[in-house]
């Protein structure tokens, strides 16, 4: 897939609670096609700590007006500087990179916690497009730390999971009713502990798993060997052959 | 106007790009006119593939970062079968960066890529550790360094650049010693040792606690090493380290280099390259310079 270097202009930008916040850009033509689970390399102006892009997941596609939208959560300087940005503002993106989700299976659960929701919007809609409407569970400690929610509504049932109760059934996601439901296929993608027990559990049930790592990058590009996992079949660039894997390519990974 | 030559290589103009920071070149064709650059310095290649250091391996720090990548590379034999078919044909100067743990695998390697057609360079790497005497880097004793290339130089028959390590009291001593060994040109700087600890966590960044910094953070002390060394060698010197624009390579031109390599800019922008060289062209014309090499060393 062709990868490009733009620039995007921001044209929507929404504040969701004191942790994140999404921006909707605008391409300067038409976009190219995006894979669900695909990321981008954004850069960082205007901070003297941050030399590196910063690689997030691309949240949600419009073909129709050729705008796409990531959901951000502020975790540190390079995030920060992010926030701050406005309408009208541009913002450079490397794009798109990676390999994405499958999109394969018939009866579909997805399990994204914090930030690891984000490619999840654009996976749900590859997959109505399919005809498949899966079920999604969310997960976080608190209701705040659940970014977006109703916009899942329209594409598939719709489970939530908070670690205090302040939303949804109370506990994590692998303990929500919906998680042990029938399905061949599971996505996932949030912090790791989560990522790992629901790989666990989609392996010991004979389910076909995906999880979207989110490893530390420089290049996004498969160029500096700097992000890659420990996979069953040696270390593997997470910006390149990943971020998504199958459980069974990860069997070392999941076991420490 | 920009054309350069370093010993028999002839280089469209004085940009090229630093090994481990631009994969096999391919990563970038997407970005990047090859056939634009000077020459393309692929990755650290070893005797046998190399699962490289453990995650995580790199860490952002001020104006650089930090890496511990570890020569993850596919070994020398993978590469003559399925790499070089792949990259062969790109109109450039396609430069192996051959790196090893004995001065049999530098050896080993170093004779298997001469039987190359395609490739018209070797770029040894002597900043690696000789296990076989207790880890020492070879790049940092004169004899050492001496003794890897006068070993190489008896099978590769081609340019050879010597890569050295800036982490020494003198490297200008280095230089000399290579060159006499038979080194055709040398390449400087590698990357600095350094260290980071996230104190939140109490732990270093890097899963080897130490590392190689390389950036805008280190310019400086590349352009005084390379300075230093143009003026006592005779064998051209490419430079790097830290160059990120134009001007940042220019400094690198006038303090005596005859070409210079780009590598971590290459991760903040993926298409800097070209801006580099078309912003060489630029100052050539501003500045009435009908040839580069009028103010290579001018310092
Ligand atoms: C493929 C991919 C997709 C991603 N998608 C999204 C997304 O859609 N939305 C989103 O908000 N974030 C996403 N992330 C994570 C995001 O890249 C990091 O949060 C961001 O780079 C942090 O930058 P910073 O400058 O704010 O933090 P820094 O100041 O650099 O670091 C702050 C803290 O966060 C830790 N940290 C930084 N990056 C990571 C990381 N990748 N994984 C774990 N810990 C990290 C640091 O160690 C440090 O403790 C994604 C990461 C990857 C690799
Ligand atoms: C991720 C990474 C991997 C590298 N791998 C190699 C390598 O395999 N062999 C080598 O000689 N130098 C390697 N280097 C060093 C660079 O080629 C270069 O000497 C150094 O980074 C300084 O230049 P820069 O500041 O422009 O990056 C690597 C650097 C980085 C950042
Ligand atoms: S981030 Fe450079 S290879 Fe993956």
């Amino acid at each position: 897939m062709k990868k490009y270097i733009t620039d995007f202009t921001i044209i929507g930008k929404r504040i969701l609670g004191e942790q994140y916040f999404t921006l909707t850009l605008q391409h300067p033509a038409t976009l190219p096609p995006i894979a669900a689970g695909q990321f981008v390399e954004v850069e960082v102006r205007g901070c003297k700590e941050v030399l590196l892009r910063r690689p997030i997941s691309i949240h949600d596609v419009d073909t129709e007006n050729n705008t796409l939208t990531l959901l951000i959560q502020i975790v540190g300087k390079g995030t920060r500087q992010l926030a701050t940005l406005q309408e009208g503002d541009t913002l450079n993106l490397v794009y798109p990179l990676g390999r994405g989700f499958s999109l394969d299976g018939e009866k579909v659960l997805l399990v994204g916690g914090g930030a690891g929701i984000a490619p999840l919007l654009h996976l749900s809609k590859c997959l109505n497009a399919k005809g498949i409407r899966p079920t999604i569970l969310l997960g976080g400690r608190t209701a705040d730390l659940i970014p977006v929610r109703d916009e899942f509504k329209s594409l598939g049932t719709v489970g939530i999971a908070t670690e205090d109760g302040s939303l949804g059934e109370k506990g994590l996601v692998t303990q929500h009713t919906l998680f042990s439901g029938d399905y061949d296929h599971i996505y996932t993608c949030g912090p790791t502990p989560m990522m790992k027990a629901v790989a666990r559990h989609a392996l010991a049930n004979g389910i076909v798993c995906e999880v979207s790592l989110e490893n530390l990058m420089a290049c996004g590009i498969g160029a500096c060997l700097c992000c890659v996992v420990d996979s069953d079949a040696g270390h593997k660039c997470v910006c390149k052959e990943g971020p998504v894997f199958k459980a069974t390519e990860l069997t070392k990974w999941l076991n420490n | 106007m920009l054309e350069t030559k370093i010993h028999n290589l002839t280089l469209k103009n004085p940009v090229m790009t630093a090994s481990g920071t631009f994969g096999y070149g391919e990563e970038f064709s997407d970005f990047v006119d090859l056939s634009r650059l000077g020459g393309i310095v692929v990755k650290g290649t070893t005797g046998e593939r190399r699962q490289g250091n453990a995650y995580p391996r790199m860490a952002e720090t001020p104006a650089g970062m930090l890496n511990a990548v570890g020569l993850q590379n596919v070994g020398v034999e993978t590469f003559c079968q399925d790499v070089y078919p792949r990259i062969k044909e790109l109109d450039t100067n396609i430069i192996v960066n051959v790196s090893g743990s004995s001065i049999e695998e530098y050896s080993k390697v170093a004779s298997m890529i001469d039987a190359l057609d395609r490739i018209p360079a070797i770029e040894l790497n002597i900043s690696c550790p000789n296990v076989k005497k207790g880890g020492m880097g070879f790049g940092t004793r004169p004899e050492m360094a001496a003794q890897v290339v006068g070993e190489v130089r008896k099978v590769y028959h081609k340019t050879l650049i010597v890569k050295l390590t800036p982490n020494v009291t003198n490297v200008v001593e280095i230089a000399q010693a290579v060159e006499d060994a038979g080194a055709d040109s040398v390449s400087l700087i590698n990357t600095l040792l350094g260290m980071a600890i996230d104190v939140e966590r109490q732990r270093p960044y890097l899963s080897t606690i130490t590392g190689g910094l390389s950036g805008p953070c280190v310019k400086p002390i590349a352009v005084r090493m390379v300075w230093q060394v143009a003026h006592a060698v005779k064998i051209p010197v490419i430079g790097l380290g830290g160059i990120v624009t134009a001007a940042d390579a220019l400094e690198f031109l006038m303090a005596g280099a005859k070409a210079v390599e780009v590598g971590t800019a290459n991760f903040l922008d993926p298409a800097v390259t070209m801006k580099i060289v078309d912003g060489l062209e630029d100052y050539c014309n501003r500045h009435g310079i009908k040839d580069i090499n009028d103010i290579i060393g001018i310092i």
